[in-house]
C-alpha cells in the first residue's frame, strides 16, 4: 500500500442546482490522486480545490463508506457505482481508473428518483414500498417464541440471508432500461417468503409491494438482467423468479 | 446537583422484575395524545421508535440520512450477544453479566448491566420472529460464534453483516408503524437543539437538510439515541456523518455528560494509507475466532518487509512472534479489545510493525493455519483419504470464504492483496465510545423527560466494551427497557395535551440555531471544514488516543482551545443556508466535537488510573498492564456544563459493587 505516483484525471460531473433548475455537465481537473484512495476520497479532494477557489462544491450522497449503508449513489462511466464488479461507489478505487482518464459522474437517473441536488436524488420511494409491506406483524414483546422452536433448513435460511443483504441502494433501478425495482422488491419479497415467520402474510405482502411500486413510477421487469449485473450485493435474479410466482399465486387465489 | 442513579432495592436478579411490576402505565387511550420524539434511527431509536408506536404513542421519529435503514447500526459485523446457552457451554445470564462487567474494568453499574444480560435472550426470540436472517447450523438451529474477552459462545450472527440484518429487522418494524401513521418520519433532519420548558424536555429544534428550513418540533418526552462520539478522531470506524450533536446539544441544555475519555480503539482495522483517506474500515472481530495475529521476531525481518524485500510467508514460524498467544495463553487471540489493540502500539513502537506507513502501524492476521485447520476437517468429512496440500488448502479456503467472505472481500477492494493468500495487515483504530450522556436506570438524563439510549449514554459497558455487545445494548434498550420506563414519566402528561411550538422556549432555541447558522455562512474564513477536523482528529489520536500521559493531556487541552478559537474565526463555509449543504452540515458538528474534544481530554487527566481503554502510561504494572485504583476511581465521572468546556464541573456517581468481587483483569 504504498503511496505511487499520483494520477491526474478529468471529471465531467453533472451540476444541478436543484430539482427545479436544468443541469449539465462540468469539467474540473484534479492531478496528484492517489490510486489508493477511494472514488469518494478523490471526490472530497476536488470539493476542497473547489471550495478553496470560492466555488460550490459537488454535493453527493454518502455516509458509511464501507458499502453497506447503500447512501452512496453515482452513475460512473455509465455505469451505477462504476466499473468495478460487487462494490459500492465508496468501495470503488481510484485504481481501478488510468492516469489521464476523462471519468463522467451523474445521478442515478429513474423518474421515481427525481434530483435532489448535483448528485444527490430522492430515493424515498423504496422506502414508501417497504412501507406497503416490507415487514413481519409481530409485536416487540417478551414472549414470542423460543427462537430454536422452528428449525429452519440451512440452504432456505441461507438463501433468505442472500436476499437480505441488498442494501437500498437503487443501482437497479438505475441499471434498468424501464427503471424498474423489481430487484429491490424481489429480495425483500424473497427473504420473507422462504422464513416460515414470513409466510403468513405472503400474499398480502407481495400484492401491495408491487402495486406501490408501480403506483411510485417503477417500470416492468422485461427480463434483461442488467440490474443483477450492477447490483453491489450480487442480488439474484432468482429473486425475481421467486417474487413472480408469489404474484402470480397470490392474484390467483386471493379474494 | 446531586446524581439518583434511581437504581431499585432488592436483590440483583430480582430488581428488574419487581421493578417493571411496580412502575406506573399509561391506559392505551391515553398513549394516543402523548408525543416522543425518537433522534436517530439505529438499532436503538429504531426499535424504541417501533415499540413506542406499537405500544400507542405518537412517534416522530429522526434521522440525518435519506432513510432510517442507513443509520450506522448497520455496519456492525460480527454479532449479538445473548445469554441464551443453546451451545450447553455453561452460559447464564449471570455470566453474560460477570463477563461484561469484568470486561468493562468493573467501571459499570452492576444494576444496568445484569437488567441487560436478562434482556438478551429476548432479542434473539424478537429478532427471528421478525424474519433476521441469522446463521444456522445443519440442523436448522441457530448457529454461535465466540468473541473477545469471554470462554463461551454465545454470539449470534448473520455473516459479517448482522448489524445490517438487525437494523433491517428494526427497520421493518418501524415501517409497520410508519404505514400505519404510528411513526411520523422525518428523513434527512438534524436535530440542532433540545428545548426545555419549565424544566422538561419538551421538543427539539431540527434543520431540514434538504431546503434548509428551521422546524420547530413538540413531544411530551424527547428520546436521544444518536450514537457515539468516535469522529471526534476524525479518522474512525463510523459513518462520516457520525456525530455528538444531538448529545452536546442536551449537555449544554442540562443533562450531564459521563466519562467522555472511555473509548474503544478496534484492535482489527485496515491500517492508514495515506493523507486523503477519510475514513478507516474495521475487519470484524469474529476473524480473532479464526486469524492468528503476529509480528516478526526478527527487527531486520519487519524492516524488510515493510521495505518489501521481504514478504509474511518468507517468515519461518519459529521466527514469528505470536504476540498475544505469547502474553496471554489462556484468552490467546481472543483477549478483549482494548488489551488487543494496546499490545499492537507495543510491538509497532518497539519497532515491529509491518507496514510501509509513516509510523510502521500494522501488524499480521493471519489464517493459513485456519485455512489447514478446516481443510483437513472437510476432507475428513468428504472421505478424502490422504489428501494433497492443495486440497487441503482449496477445501480450508472454501470453509473461511463461507464464514468471512464478505470481509475478505472487502479487505481486497481496500488493498489490493489477497488475504486468501496472504495474511492481512491490520491495525487498531477508533471505533466506540463507551462514555455518553449520563442516565439513571430509567435511562432518563438529569433533564426530566429526556431520555439516551444505545451508544450515545454511558451505561453498561464501563472503560472497555467486550464484542458483539453494542448490537445488543442498542436493541435492550429500545425493545425492552425504554418502553417501559418511558411510561412511568409520561404517566404524569396524560392530561397536559398537546405542547405548543409557539411558547417563548421554542424560539429562543430556535433564534440561536439560526443564529450559529448565519455566523458559518457570513464567515467567509480561510479553511474548509476537514481542515479543522483532521486538526482536531491529530491532536485526539496522537495525545488522548490509546495511550495518555498527564503532559500530553494537557497539551492537547490548550492546542484544542485555540483550534477552537481560530475554526470560529477562520472556517469557510460555502453556499447558503436555505440549500442542501454538506458542508454547513458539518461546520455545525465539527464546533461541537471542538468542545467535546476538550472535555474528552480533561476527563482523562482527570482519571488518574488506568481502566480498559483508557490507559494512562503512568498508572501500569510492572508487565505492562492497565493498573486500576479502586480506591479512588470507582465512580462514574458526570460532567455538567457552565459555558466553557474547561469550567465544567465534576459530579461523582460511585459506583458499588455488591455481586462481583473487584480484581485485577487478567486474560494471562
Amino acid at each position: 500500500m504504498a503511496a505511487e505516483k499520483g494520477m491526474n484525471i478529468t471529471l465531467k460531473v453533472w451540476r444541478q442546482k436543484n430539482g427545479q433548475s436544468k443541469g449539465a455537465l462540468e469539467t474540473y481537473q484534479i492531478n496528484d490522486v492517489s490510486p489508493d484512495s477511494s472514488f469518494l476520497e478523490m471526490m472530497d479532494a476536488l470539493n476542497d480545490q473547489i471550495i478553496m477557489k470560492d466555488g460550490s462544491p459537488v454535493v453527493f450522497d454518502h455516509d458509511c463508506r464501507e458499502g453497506i449503508c447503500g447512501s452512496c449513489s453515482m452513475y460512473i462511466n455509465g455505469q451505477p457505482h462504476g466499473p468495478a464488479r460487487l462494490v459500492t461507489t465508496c468501495q470503488l478505487h481510484m485504481r481501478e481508473f488510468k492516469d489521464g482518464e476523462t471519468i463522467y459522474v451523474e445521478p442515478f437517473r429513474a423518474k421515481a428518483f427525481p434530483v435532489i441536488k448535483d448528485l444527490v436524488v430522492d430515493r424515498s420511494a423504496l422506502d414508501r414500498i417497504q412501507h406497503a409491506g416490507g415487514y413481519i406483524s409481530v409485536n416487540t414483546s417478551g414472549n414470542t417464541q423460543d427462537a430454536n422452536a422452528i428449525p429452519i433448513e440451512k440452504e432456505k435460511a441461507d438463501k433468505a440471508f442472500d436476499a437480505a443483504t441488498c442494501i437500498g441502494c437503487g443501482a437497479c433501478v438505475a441499471a434498468c432500461k424501464n427503471a424498474s425495482a423489481s430487484l429491490f422488491m424481489s429480495a425483500k419479497i424473497s427473504q420473507y417468503a422462504l422464513l416460515p415467520q414470513g409466510q403468513v402474510e405472503a400474499k398480502n405482502r407481495v400484492l401491495a409491494m408491487v402495486k406501490q411500486a408501480e403506483e411510485e413510477g417503477f417500470g416492468p421487469c422485461s427480463n434483461t438482467g442488467a440490474c443483477e449485473i450492477e447490483c453491489p450485493k450480487g442480488i439474484s435474479l432468482e429473486n425475481i423468479a421467486r417474487m413472480n410466482r408469489e404474484y402470480l399465486s397470490a392474484s390467483l387465489t386471493s379474494k | 446537583m446531586k446524581l439518583d442513579s434511581k437504581i431499585p432495592e432488592g436483590p440483583l436478579k430480582d430488581k428488574w422484575t419487581n421493578y417493571k411490576n411496580n412502575i406506573r402505565l399509561v391506559n392505551p387511550a391515553n398513549k394516543r395524545n402523548i408525543d416522543v420524539i425518537v433522534v436517530g434511527t439505529g438499532l436503538a431509536g429504531g426499535s424504541a421508535a417501533a415499540t413506542l408506536a406499537e405500544l400507542g404513542y405518537n412517534v416522530k421519529a429522526f434521522c440525518y440520512q435519506d432513510s432510517p435503514r442507513r443509520a450506522h447500526s448497520i455496519a456492525a459485523q460480527g454479532g449479538i450477544n445473548a445469554a441464551k446457552n443453546y451451545q450447553g457451554d455453561g452460559d447464564s445470564t449471570y455470566r453474560l453479566f460477570y463477563d461484561t462487567i469484568k470486561g468493562g474494568d468493573y467501571r459499570s453499574r452492576e444494576a444496568n448491566v445484569y437488567r441487560l444480560a436478562e434482556v438478551s435472550a429476548n432479542i434473539i426470540d424478537q429478532c427471528v420472529a421478525q424474519g433476521v436472517p441469522f446463521a444456522r447450523d445443519y440442523g436448522g438451529l441457530l448457529d454461535n460464534r465466540s468473541f473477545g474477552g469471554v470462554l463461551v459462545s454465545r454470539t449470534f450472527y448473520a455473516k459479517g453483516q448482522t448489524g445490517q440484518q438487525l437494523l433491517l429487522g428494526a427497520y421493518s418494524a418501524m415501517n409497520r408503524q410508519i404505514a400505519k401513521g404510528k411513526i411520523e418520519m422525518f428523513n434527512r433532519h438534524e436535530m440542532l437543539d433540545v428545548v426545555i420548558v419549565d424544566g422538561k424536555a419538551r421538543g427539539i429544534i431540527a434543520r431540514n437538510l434538504v431546503t434548509g428550513e428551521i422546524e420547530r418540533h413538540s413531544a411530551h418526552a424527547v428520546v436521544i439515541g444518536s450514537g457515539g462520539y468516535g469522529n471526534v478522531f476524525f479518522l474512525s470506524t463510523n459513518a462520516m456523518g457520525s456525530n455528538v450533536t444531538a448529545s452536546w446539544k442536551i449537555h449544554k441544555r442540562g443533562a450531564l455528560f459521563a466519562n467522555p475519555c472511555y473509548t474503544q480503539i478496534h484492535p482489527t482495522c485496515v491500517p492508514v494509507h495515506g493523507t486523503q483517506q477519510s475514513k478507516l474500515t474495521l475487519m470484524s472481530e469474529s476473524l480473532r475466532n479464526d486469524g492468528r495475529i503476529w509480528v516478526p521476531k526478527k527487527i531486520e525481518d519487519a524492516k524488510a518487509i515493510r521495505e518489501g524485500k521481504l514478504r509474511a510467508r518468507d517468515i519461518k514460524e519459529e521466527d514469528r512472534d505470536y504476540y498475544l498467544e505469547r502474553r496471554y495463553p489462556s484468552f490467546g487471540n481472543l483477549v478483549p479489545r482494548d488489551v488487543a489493540s494496546r499490545a499492537a502500539k507495543e510491538r509497532c513502537d518497539a519497532g515491529y510493525g509491518v507496514v510501509n506507513n509513516d509510523t510502521n502501524e500494522g501488524v499480521f492476521l493471519d489464517f493459513a493455519s485456519a485455512i489447514q485447520r478446516y481443510g483437513k476437517q472437510e476432507a475428513l468429512l468428504k472421505g478424502i483419504h490422504n489428501p494433497s496440500k492443495e486440497e487441503v488448502e482449496s477445501l480450508g479456503k472454501k470453509v473461511v470464504e463461507s464464514k468471512y467472505g464478505n470481509l475478505f472481500d472487502m479487505y481486497k477492494q481496500i488493498t489490493a492483496e489477497n488475504p486468501y493468500e496472504t495474511p492481512m495487515k491490520i491495525y487498531p483504530a477508533v471505533h466506540y465510545t463507551m462514555g455518553g450522556v449520563w442516565v439513571d436506570y430509567n435511562l432518563m438524563t438529569t433533564v426530566p423527560g429526556l431520555y439516551a439510549i444505545g451508544e450515545a449514554n454511558f451505561s453498561d459497558h464501563g472503560a472497555n466494551r467486550l464484542g458483539a455487545s453494542a448490537l445488543m445494548q442498542g436493541l435492550a434498550d429500545g425493545y425492552f427497557v425504554l418502553p417501559y420506563t418511558i411510561g412511568d414519566y409520561l404517566a404524569d402528561d396524560i392530561r397536559t395535551g398537546k405542547i405548543s411550538t409557539d411558547l417563548p422556549e421554542f424560539k429562543e432555541a430556535e433564534d440561536s440555531v439560526k443564529s450559529m447558522i448565519d455566523t458559518f455562512i457570513n464567515n467567509k474564513g480561510k479553511h474548509s471544514v476537514d481542515y479543522f477536523h483532521k486538526k482536531l482528529g491529530l491532536i485526539m489520536w496522537n495525545k488522548v488516543g490509546m495511550s495518555r500521559t498527564a503532559s500530553g493531556l494537557k497539551e492537547a487541552i490548550e492546542e484544542i482551545k485555540v483550534l477552537r478559537e481560530q475554526f470560529w474565526k477562520e472556517v469557510k463555509v460555502p453556499g447558503t443556508a436555505d440549500e442542501m449543504n454538506p458542508e454547513l452540515e458539518k461546520a455545525t458538528r465539527v464546533a461541537d466535537f471542538l468542545e467535546l474534544g476538550e472535555l474528552f481530554a480533561r476527563d482523562a487527566l482527570e482519571r488518574e488510573e488506568s481502566c480498559g481503554g483508557h490507559f494512562r502510561e503512568e498508572h501500569r504494572t510492572e508487565d505492562g498492564e492497565a493498573k486500576r485504583d479502586d480506591e479512588n476511581f470507582a465512580y462514574v465521572a458526570a460532567w455538567e456544563y457552565t459555558g466553557q468546556p474547561s469550567e465544567a464541573i465534576l459530579h461523582k456517581e460511585e459506583l458499588k459493587f455488591e455481586n462481583v468481587e473487584l480484581k485485577t483483569r487478567s486474560y494471562k
